[in-house]
């Protein structure tokens, strides 16, 4: 907010914490951490709980992105945290930065988390902490020349950076910037964008009707052609016919 | 058989009151009638602008000039604040903490320029931040900048304040938010240890003084009504301090070892029902930092019998200095060697005490000390724990609170009669003080202001001590809110953890479960998850309160958007906008609540937001409370609604009756 708003640079955030499983309710202590970003129009801050769903969103959160993505000139994504195969966040951005504290993981457990391949850009937060942040970096970096990437040939940067002493903020925004233009310069946005619709389209479908309801039409990959034929329609109307369609097919006794 | 009477009368601690208010001239006004009453020392409350490094004239303090004590804008506030009061011989206890340097730099110009030594200077600066990040929340900077300008403070004293106590290491608040006797040891010993080891680190304090220093650092304590524990709790601390002073710093000298120690007698518990209570409560618990010779406070305060109502008349303090007087001069107390060496049963308690203190402090040290354990939540999860639980045991009956949860039928109260039973600060005194400020603004030398600020800069980045050129810069007329901006530039503004987010769930109780149907049923009607803003409007950092209630919120299954304090109306009003929320929630205890929440609600009129409900909590006079509600807010809660999870269903009724589709 520091680095982009004196550029003139419009931003929307949208702040996901968890839910709590029992009582359905959540503390959304985001704005808490950010100073002075109600009082500027060009600053549009909104928390939102996880509420059940599992990859670390919330079920707004894509609609949400949509029409700030409209309405500002970036929009970030804080999600509650990346576990396991958390990654829906990915289906979504154009960009995504993967933050790390010093000291969290090793090699071993990056790799464990399948974190290493899909993140663009990493940081290291908290580079105030000295040799311990340094390490991490160099954990993450060794992980990464391993391969395993599409992207092998350019790897992806590790920066550090410190939120407490607000060093390294230029250089995540430099790396932003190359980002998008890289992805602006070949067929990167587009690409992205489709694999995004597609998985968005997927998921949800999944969330609702299961596995088994994705078979009913021919299952993930059949769909997901179809996805991509059917450029011009939203994921939003997509989801709506192809879950009339699983509706019909399930209602039909099943040919053996 | 030997008498255990002392052949004199021991001197008794400095008495005084903690006042201000206004100006500096109707303050300066009050101290003097304090000190013909008997008062012996001085404790100067100053408002929130002061305390947090704001001119009167800044956004932020609007509201809140002269409200919780005396706004001193310059040099010559803080001259009207001691017009005829000895300075030599006065003894001064400043309770300023993010901006202490800068009120003990103006109270040095003062001196001064009356041609008085400051050497003579005798007198106390709170200046414990730790405490600030805990539970007060005026802290300005962040923690490792604090902590050097309090060891600034420190090795600047040493030598030329001698007789001033720069620091007064605060476990008071950590018993008003929420810590056990054990927690509230453990945590100032661990404050203490934190000051005492960035000062023993800087290359410009001899080690010869480090004893010195040691003698130097005081503390200042709650007095709880559980009066016996008090009375080992002092005991306790007085124990460890001795040990850990003579292994840590190695000092040989007994003296310089004792463990000195002022008492503000707690004030958040006092109750607003049946309020002629609270005298006997502040008696009680006045002994339990008097009544063992061996760990008797140095200086006492006491609150008024009226503090849950508002603030308290010259009337009703008086009282309670009379409470003071009658234990010294009246009572035998005086008489005696230590009352309780020997007693197996304090003893006993006094050792259980330090021991499981001496081990929580290990915890906090292990973890890197106390600026770590503020930095990482650690202390403030605990604390808020702790409160939470003590919160309910009252809600359920567990705990007894007369009045409250027991023997609540009353007679009516001849003291409470008729709507002037608090002092009403005059509104105009922000009007005023502004007046003054900018007059004293148009009148300085503009030049020797910028050489001040820009020498008061340079210094600090140097790494040089911020107390001389911050005494430069009170003669030369700088103002408090530019002394602060000055360091804002150097150091950055710090927001601490609440230590809310990590807090565990509370599934117990059929009344929660029995809400969290209606908030789910609610929800259901409504569309979406109900959601909720809780705010602290203006300079309160008391964030005890609403962070209660956004952890009840969140219990009950509302969607909960914290946002912390100080923060302007006009935020509020946008972040309510921008987050999408049913019903605001607003906290204040510092008694600006008319001007700020209308202006909440102004501005949300202004956004076209007229239909989201306002309900406000705080320290709020049932008149006060009357014109909120025609003003349009829903619900006002005060101190005597201590049931959260009545206050939680409550405003889902509110919402409720403003959601459309009824």
């Amino acid at each position: 907010m520091r680095t982009l708003r004196p550029r003139g640079t419009t931003l929307a955030i949208v702040a996901v914490d968890p839910s709590s499983r029992e009582s359905g309710g959540a503390l959304l202590g985001d704005r808490i951490r950010v100073r002075s970003g109600s009082a500027d129009p060009g600053v549009l801050i909104r928390s939102m709980a996880a509420r059940d769903r599992l990859g670390g969103l919330a079920d707004g959160t894509r609609a949400a992105v949509v029409i700030l993505a409209a309405a500002y000139d970036r929009v970030f994504v804080e999600t509650v945290g990346v576990g396991q195969s958390e990654i829906a966040v990915a289906a979504l951005v154009d960009t995504l930065v993967y933050v790390v504290n010093p000291g969290t993981g090793d090699l071993l457990q990056f790799m464990k988390a399948g974190i290493l391949e899909a993140p663009d850009i990493f940081v290291v937060n908290k580079s105030d902490l000295g040799a311990d942040a340094a390490r991490t970096a160099g954990e993450l970096e060794s992980g990464l020349a391993l391969g395993g990437r599409q992207d092998e040939a350019a790897p992806p940067p590790v920066l550090l950076a410190s939120a407490r002493d607000a060093t390294g903020i230029d250089a995540l925004a430099a790396a932003l910037d190359a980002h998008r233009q890289a992805l602006l310069e070949g067929d990167g946005l587009r690409e992205r964008r489709r694999r995004g619709r597609e998985g968005f389209v997927l998921e949800t479908l999944e969330l609702r009707y299961g596995s088994f309801g994705l078979d009913a039409i021919g299952g993930p990959s059949a769909l997901r052609a179809r996805i991509r034929e059917d450029a011009a329609a939203t994921a939003f109307a997509l989801i709506a016919t192809l879950g009339r369609e699983i509706e019909a097919a399930l209602r039909k006794p099943r040919a053996r | 058989m030997t008498k255990p009477r002392t052949a004199e009368r021991d001197r008794p601690w400095v008495i005084r009151t903690y006042s201000g208010h206004s100006s500096a001239e109707a303050s300066n006004a009050l101290y003097r009638s304090n000190l013909e009453k008997g008062q012996t020392g001085l404790s100067v409350a100053f408002d929130l602008p002061t305390q947090t490094g704001f001119d009167a004239d800044h956004p932020l303090a609007r509201g809140e000039v002269g409200k919780v004590g005396v706004p001193i804008g310059h040099v010559e506030d803080l001259a009207a604040l001691f017009e005829g009061i000895p300075l030599d011989r006065m003894n001064t206890s400043m309770t300023i903490n993010a901006t202490a340097a800068w009120l003990l730099a103006l109270y040095v110009a003062v001196a001064e320029r009356n041609g008085i030594d400051p050497g003579s200077l005798q007198g106390t600066t709170q200046n414990d931040i730790i405490k600030e990040y805990l539970s007060r929340g005026t802290y300005i900077f962040p923690p490792g900048p604090s902590l050097r300008l309090i060891s600034d403070m420190v090795a600047y004293t040493v030598d030329a304040l001698p007789r001033w106590n720069p620091v007064n290491i605060c476990s008071y608040h950590l018993q008003e938010a929420g810590a056990t006797p054990v927690q509230e040891i453990a945590y100032a010993m661990a404050t203490a240890l934190a000051v005492l080891d960035a000062v023993r680190a800087r290359d410009d304090v001899p080690s010869e003084a480090l004893p010195r220093i040691v003698g130097r650092i005081s503390f200042f304590l709650n007095a709880g009504i559980r009066f016996v524990e008090e009375i080992c709790k002092v005991r306790a601390m007085a124990e460890l301090w001795d040990g850990l002073t003579r292994e840590r710093y190695g000092v040989e000298d007994a003296k310089l070892r004792r463990f000195r120690y002022g008492v503000q007698v707690n004030s958040l518990g006092l109750t607003e029902a049946q309020p002629e209570n609270n005298v006997i409560r502040i008696a009680l618990e006045t002994l339990g930092v008097t009544f063992s010779k061996k760990a008797r406070c140095r200086a006492l305060q006491l609150p008024a019998w009226n503090e849950a109502l508002g603030l308290p008349r010259p009337w009703d303090q008086q009282w309670s200095l009379r409470i003071q007087q009658i234990l010294a001069y009246e009572t035998d107390l005086l008489e005696y060697a230590d009352l309780f060496d020997g007693s197996h049963v304090v003893e006993a308690r006094t050792r259980d005490l330090r021991e499981a203190a001496r081990e929580e402090m290990e915890q906090v040290l292990a973890m890197g000390g106390a600026v770590a354990a503020v930095e990482n939540a650690f202390m403030k999860q605990r604390l808020v724990a702790s409160h939470t639980q003590r919160t309910r045991a009252i809600e359920s009956g567990e705990l007894t609170v007369v009045g409250v949860n027991a023997y609540t039928e009353s007679e009516p109260s001849p003291l409470t009669a008729g709507a002037t039973n608090v002092l009403r600060v005059d509104e105009s005194a922000e009007r005023d003080q502004i007046e003054r400020l900018a007059a004293f603004r148009s009148r300085r030398n503009a030049v020797e202001v910028a050489a001040a600020l820009q020498n008061l800069k340079d210094v600090v980045q140097d790494g040089g001590n911020v107390m001389p050129p911050s005494i430069r810069a009170a003669h030369a007329g700088v103002t408090t809110g530019e002394w602060s901006d000055a360091l804002r530039s150097l150091f950055g503004e710090y927001r601490a953890p609440t230590g809310v987010v990590a807090r565990k769930l509370d599934a117990s109780g059929p009344r929660t479960q029995e809400v969290r149907g209606r908030v789910h049923a609610l929800s259901e009607r409504l569309g979406r998850p109900l959601k909720i803003l809780v705010g602290k409007p203006g300079l309160d950092g008391h964030s005890n309160g609403a962070e209660q209630i956004a952890v009840k919120a969140r219990d009950v299954g509302m969607e909960v958007v914290y946002e912390g304090i100080r923060l302007t109306p006009d935020e509020i009003a946008r972040s309510a906008r921008d987050e999408g929320v049913h019903v605001i929630g607003l906290s204040i205890l510092s008694g600006s609540h008319g001007v700020l929440v209308i202006d909440v609600l102004d501005r949300l009129r202004k956004l076209g937001l007229d239909d989201v409900p306002v309900v406000v909590g705080g320290i709020i006079p049932e008149s006060d409370a009357e014109a909120l509600r025609r003003a349009g807010v829903r619900r006002v809660y005060t101190p005597k609604d201590f049931d959260l999870t009545r206050i939680l269903s409550d405003v889902v009724d509110v919402v409720s009756e403003s959601a459309p589709g009824e």
